[in-house]
């Protein structure tokens, strides 16, 4: 197999007709969440400049594991069918302590929905096929090797000072979208403070390029003989190339351990000698939990690492990233398009906040229990790991990594009623489901297009202005949706008779005993804040 | 459910003896992995997290809600 190759994208010069240039929308910085904003933005036909210091994507593998709801959120936006063509799909995960097999487990992936629980895949890949799409569209407008060198914010956005090949020029964006990684140039340009926990333990990563028969399962060692007193993680990707990640511990020299004979003397402990392979990416790292106070700075907006910052230990750095993308592509359109009030982009900060304290709680703790600090915290992990091999009551406090499940916006200012609470409450991700529609299975995720959609169950709603009305029928009806398996009632917790409102981020939004219109419309104005 | 605080083992000396004993011969790090299970193995037998919660605070000697008015069993 012929190693993957980055794509190079050129710079194009810029016809600069001196003074300020003006943009509705900038994004500063093409990874994984610039490139995923401003393809939302694209498909809700909202037109955006990307600025991007490289002129490719990124290098290493990066984020591998792709969580369900990022997968759902790339199929929204066309592009889920290549992340489970090309990424492979796990489900089980083995824990190791010292010697041998503490216990595995299964994540229990429930059938029923287009997309598994995870597949992993080189972050890479996701960024050329959003690179792609991005152009196909039309409306995003990419410019590589352009750093931002300066951000002045005003009322009406803020002015980038953009620093290319072939010279600085300026640009007015009435909205920023800051999606510029963890050493946020915008961030550290506003001056805003970035605080939080350090972790001290460093690691390191070596993607290895191996013919390997191991199965495809996340593989978590805690003090393997290998690699005594650290931790070790192994995870498979696309292409024969095989993620490790070795604790260090607090004393390792940064430097050294990146050597590439060290890296493969530790590789080579690990796989014994008998198997070759060669090294594609290493780094080494220590990590941060912490966030900004607030992701809305007036017209400038954080989103992903620029806003809050995660250990990798549960997929959430790249999964987090996304879903905020997703919560504030359809608010920005909808106030770029007057059809919402501009205080509407104050629930990103309501919505996002808890949803990165979540991640951040979680990750913090994965930490805490990989990382023990002190006599007592390693009694209590090795004590867990040792009765986890006879005792499953001592397996739910194994912590190797709490995977990423989809953030519940609960209290979220934009949620209606519950009218008649069942399961997945106002705030939570729409879940999938198979149905029918004309006799010819498809999904439920792929029925409600780009706006707010009312989701009735053996009802007729009457037509509402800014609704789009999809009926969910328990018998096969023209133009209904044929709910032959009844998934998506149970999971959406819908009796006959009554509706969902559906935001276009597909959270559900309220839920209603009946489909009389007026407490839907009043839900509906709720939910963007009119 | 608040935590029993009266006596509740029947032969307290043969209870004491028998943590003693369990810890003989262990080193200083195998005898806090031994405390570590047992706490983890009643805690899962206990289940009840505000049990739980008290008894911490309780071995903390910092007691929350201590001149609250007694809890209604």
């Amino acid at each position: 197999m012929t190693a993957w190759a980055p794509p190079r994208y050129a710079h194009r010069v810029q016809p600069h007709r001196g003074g300020v240039e003006e943009a509705r929308v900038a994004i500063v910085g093409g990874g994984l969440v610039g490139l995923t904003a401003a393809l939302d933005l694209a498909r809700r036909g909202v037109a955006s400049v990307l600025l991007d210091e490289d002129d490719t994507v990124s290098a290493g593998s990066r984020a591998i594991c792709f969580s369900q709801r990022t997968l759902e959120i790339m199929g929204r936006l066309g592009i889920g069918p290549r992340f489970l063509k090309k990424g492979i799909t796990w489900n089980r995960g083995r824990v190791f302590f010292r010697d041998r097999e503490a216990y595995s487990f299964d994540l229990l992936p429930e059938s029923g929905h287009e997309y598994p629980a995870f597949v992993n895949l080189q972050q890479y890949y996701a960024e050329q096929w959003l690179v792609e799409e991005c152009e196909v569209s039309g409306l995003v407008d990419l410019r590589w090797r352009s750093r931002v060198a300066g951000v002045a914010p005003r009322e009406d956005g803020a002015v980038l000072e953009v620093e290319t090949p072939s010279g600085p020029y300026r640009l007015h964006a009435e909205w920023v979208l800051a999606c510029d990684g963890v050493r946020s140039q915008v961030r550290r340009a506003l001056d805003l403070p970035f605080t939080g926990q350090v972790f001290d333990d460093r690691f390191l990563i070596a993607d290895v390029r191996m013919r390997a028969d191991f199965p495809t399962e996340r593989w978590f060692w805690f003090d393997p003989p290998f690699h005594p007193g650290q931790s070790v993680l192994l995870h498979k990707q696309p292409d024969d190339i095989w993620r490790i990640d070795f604790q260090l511990g607090r004393d390792a020299d940064g430097e050294a351990e990146r050597e590439p004979e060290r890296v493969r003397a530790r590789v080579a402990a690990m796989l014994g000698k008998a198997v070759p392979f060669d090294l594609e990416w290493v780094s080494v790292y220590t990590f941060r939990c912490r966030r900004l106070e607030r992701f809305r700075h007036g017209r400038v907006l954080f989103l992903g690492d620029a806003a809050h910052q995660v250990s990798p230990f549960g997929a959430r750095g790249g999964n987090g990233g996304v879903q905020d993308a997703d919560n504030l592509g359809w608010k920005l359109a909808m106030v770029l398009r007057g059809e919402a009030p501009e205080r509407l982009l104050d629930s990103f900060d309501a919505e996002r906040v808890p949803a990165a304290d979540e991640n951040i709680l979680h990750s913090s703790r994965a930490t805490d229990f990989i990382t023990p600090k002190g006599a007592a915290c390693r009694a209590y992990r090795d004590a867990v790991l040792e009765l986890a091999h006879d005792l499953p009551l001592a397996r739910p406090f194994v912590n190797s990594g709490r995977l990423s499940r989809p953030a519940v916006l609960r209290g979220s200012p934009l949620n209606g009623p519950d009218e008649a609470p069942r399961a997945a409450p106002p705030g939570t991700a729409c879940p999938d489901a198979p149905i029918r529609r004309d006799g010819q299975p498809d999904w439920l995720l792929r029925q409600f297009g780009g706006g707010f959609t009312l989701l009735a169950r053996e009802a007729h709603p009457v037509r509402m202005e800014g609704l789009r009305v999809v009926e969910l029928r328990d018998s096969p009806r023209p133009g209904a949706l044929h709910d032959h398996s009844g998934l998506a009632a149970a999971r959406l917790g819908l009796a006959p008779g009554e509706c969902a409102l559906l935001r276009p981020d597909q959270h559900i939004a309220a839920r209603f005993a009946t489909t009389a219109p007026d407490p839907i419309l009043a839900a509906l104005r709720k939910a963007v804040m009119a | 459910m608040r935590l029993r605080r009266e006596p509740n083992i029947a032969d307290p000396d043969a209870l004491y003896a028998a943590l003693m004993e369990a810890h003989r011969g262990l080193d200083e790090e195998a005898s806090r992995r031994l405390d570590a299970k047992l706490v983890l193995l009643l805690a899962n037998h206990i289940g009840d997290e505000a049990v739980l919660r008290e008894a911490l605070h309780l071995a903390r000697g910092t007691i929350p809600g201590q001149d609250k008015a007694p809890a209604t069993d």
